[in-house]
């Protein structure tokens, strides 16, 4: 019995990969190329360097004084180098939790407001979504340069490449079961290899991202909250150690390529 | 006051294209919200577009329309710095207008 379930697994899993090199991605990427013009993300990116310049909380401050990495108000190329360690806070940080210290300290908007409710709805826009559009739309075109210089943020990368690699939940999940081979899909859509350059490349360089299907623009710890949930892991706190970790595993696996977002994605 | 369009206007041997993205809920009134309510219908039904304040594009839109509509097209004429404008209707009386400067098409 057991030979038998092995034998039909070695089988499924070749099969598994020629299925995945047919026609269906060849033409979901023609499908990519149709959307990819007119993307709805624009006008979340609109909607960001609004509020970007808008004065707002108990501080009356606009964001303008922020520092993304490259000094005070510099949102140009930003997004290629994050997630980084900051000095002023003594940890690394990706765009979001960077907002969010520029937010809470510039602006003087309670922490809670902002992480209660991060992600959009239909009926509601988050400004942190609609800020962190703007950031890397800012750095569209330009390579990927994650730093993992300083202690802190090789530490990152190890805890990112722990929890990638870290099973548990009721299914016995990790990210790597999913993302840690070529070839692999689910349904029609083709999943990366995280664990490579190319597919971590491929992925990181078109996230954040507007979806067709939710009708709605995506920001990453939206995408690895999702990863979490569709894991059945208990949900992350927003911009946590543990999310900027993962964040910064895979964006210095996507090092030297060109960031390319905020994409659309079906 | 709805949100703000994206155009993109860009003329290239004579013939200008325009690329508009209009910001809009368009609900069909089909949809149930999570509470099982129907949500109210919600969508543009008109779209102006005019060249120097002469109209070159009318459009009824519907329910059929999606979300964040996005529009390109096409008209003869058109020079770089003239203007186009668009504006946009709504079923709750709601209006949208935004306008661009023509560029030269790389």
């Amino acid at each position: 019995m057991y030979t038998r379930i092995i034998l039909t697994l070695a089988l499924a899993i070749p099969c598994l990969a020629i299925a995945g090199d047919d026609k269906s991605a060849e033409e979901i990427a023609k499908y990519r190329e149709m959307v990819s013009d007119g993307n709805p993300a624009e006008l979340d990116e609109m909607r960001g360097e609004e509020l970007w310049k808008t004065a707002a909380g108990t501080k009356k401050a606009s964001l303008e004084k922020c520092d993304l990495g490259k000094g005070a108000g510099v949102v140009k190329g930003v997004y290629a180098e994050l997630p980084r360690y900051f000095a002023d806070t003594k940890r690394v940080q990706d765009l979001e939790s960077r907002l969010l210290t520029c937010m809470t300290t510039l602006q003087g908007i309670p922490e809670a407001d902002i992480t209660s409710k991060p992600f959009s709805t239909n009926n509601y826009k988050s400004d942190i979504e609609g800020l962190v559009a703007y950031v890397v739309g800012q750095s569209k075109g330009m390579k990927m340069a994650v730093s993992l210089k300083h202690p802190k943020e090789k530490e990152a990368y190890e805890i990112g490449k722990r929890i990638f690699f870290y099973r548990a939940g009721p299914y016995d999940f990790s990210c790597a079961t999913c993302h840690s081979e070529n070839g692999r899909r689910i349904r029609l859509q083709d999943l990366p290899n995280l664990t490579t350059n190319i597919g971590a490349q491929r992925a990181y360089t078109t996230w954040p991202a507007y979806r067709v299907s939710q009708g709605l623009f995506r920001s990453f710890q939206w995408r690895i909250n999702d990863c979490f949930r569709q894991q059945r892991f208990p949900e992350p706190v927003f911009g946590s150690e543990l999310t900027v970790a993962l964040t910064l595993f895979l964006a210095a696996n996507a090092n030297d390529a060109v960031y390319d977002g905020p994409a659309i994605k079906r | 006051m709805g949100s703000p369009m994206k155009i993109r206007a860009a003329v290239k041997d004579g013939i200008t294209e325009v690329k508009i993205l209009m910001g809009h809920a368009m609900e069909t009134g089909l949809r149930k919200d999570a509470a099982g309510a129907l949500v109210p219908a919600w969508f543009i039904t008109e779209v102006t577009a005019k060249h120097q304040g002469k109209v070159v594009l009318e459009a009824q839109f519907g329910t059929a329309v999606s979300k964040d509509p996005y529009l390109v097209f096409r008209f003869k004429g058109g020079a770089k710095g003239e203007k186009v404008s668009v504006s946009w209707l709504d079923n709750k009386g709601d209006t949208r207008s935004d306008e661009v400067e023509i560029t030269e098409k790389v």
